[in-house]
């Protein structure tokens, strides 16, 4: 576990050292809450994504963490999570999928030692359709997790702020 | 086991549900179910029902999980019911600040099934 320091330490440097980090909270969220085990997927893959969940980090950490992925996707999810089979456009997937971006957050945090008191977590927002920008202050390269849940592709990503 | 009523507080609907179906798995005979999505809505839920056990979120809008607990002794209702944090929030702080303000229980999203039936039902072994 890396401390908030070593953490603050390292900022100007390259991030991509985290990825194991959010790569294990990630698991663990699709583990604990979906029964899903995640496979890595290829980078060549580029299916449409066309829902997106973002969750702000705000404190020590300042960045955006988004979850993106097919509705059908995200559908599936939800429906492991809830035990059930929700309407792929209903209200219960969008707050099932802001709820995973939550959790991956919430759980990449508590993994970096004094990281958790001194960052706060905004509640979700999910965005539907492929037709919009965003435009982060991110000032470093960010990470970027591709993993494959129940053979659809997904993609966690953290931009960081200074 | 005897039936009891809970109040689940999370501002996502899709984690109040999943709790619910989690506390029926853990054997709980549920009478009555309320849902609140923040802690303004909770005490509201309080003031017109009694309940026996009550799971609650931390980062909620308008009134946080924490700033909930902190109230509850206030509403005629609230006095001595067990509370379970349930929340993303998992530092060593956070549960020590959950605790002093009355929280009697604290489970980490994410969680297993069996987190929840063990603090759910340790609870109420002790409670009765």
């Amino acid at each position: 576990m890396k401390s908030a320091n070593e953490l603050l330490a390292s900022r100007n440097n390259n991030h991509q050292s985290w990825t194991p980090l959010m790569e294990l909270a990630t698991k663990e969220v699709f583990e604990l809450m979906l029964s899903a085990e995640l496979k890595p997927a290829s980078d060549d893959d580029h299916s449409p994504f066309d829902i997106t969940a973002m969750v702000g980090l705000a404190g020590q950490l300042c960045g955006v963490l988004t979850i993106r992925c097919s509705r059908e996707t995200a559908a599936q999810m939800a429906s492991k999570m809830l035990g059930s089979q929700p309407a792929a456009d209903s209200q219960d997937v969008k707050d099932a999928f802001g709820e995973v971006g939550n959790m991956i957050a919430g759980n990449f945090k508590n993994k970096i030692s004094g990281l958790g008191d001194a960052c706060m977590l905004s509640v979700p927002t999910v965005i539907t359709g492929t037709d919009y920008s965003v435009h982060s202050l991110a000032d470093s390269d960010g990470l970027e997790l591709r993993q494959l849940f129940e053979g659809s592709p997904f993609l966690v990503t953290l931009e960081i702020h200074s | 086991m005897n039936s009891v009523s809970t109040l689940i507080v999370d501002d996502s609907s899709v984690m109040r549900k999943i709790i619910e179906r989690l506390l029926r798995q853990a054997g709980l005979e549920l009478e009555h179910v309320y849902e609140a999505g923040n802690g303004v809505e909770a005490l509201g839920v309080l003031k017109e029902n009694k309940v026996d056990l009550i799971l609650c979120d931390i980062n909620m809008p308008v009134m946080n999980g924490l700033e909930f607990i902190k109230q509850l002794p206030e509403v005629e209702n609230g006095k001595g019911v067990p509370v379970v944090m349930i929340t993303t929030e998992g530092s060593e702080s956070h549960v020590v600040q959950a605790l002093s303000c009355g929280a009697k229980g604290y489970i980490r999203k994410p969680f297993t099934p069996e987190q929840v039936k063990e603090n759910v039902l340790t609870l109420l072994a002790g409670k009765t």
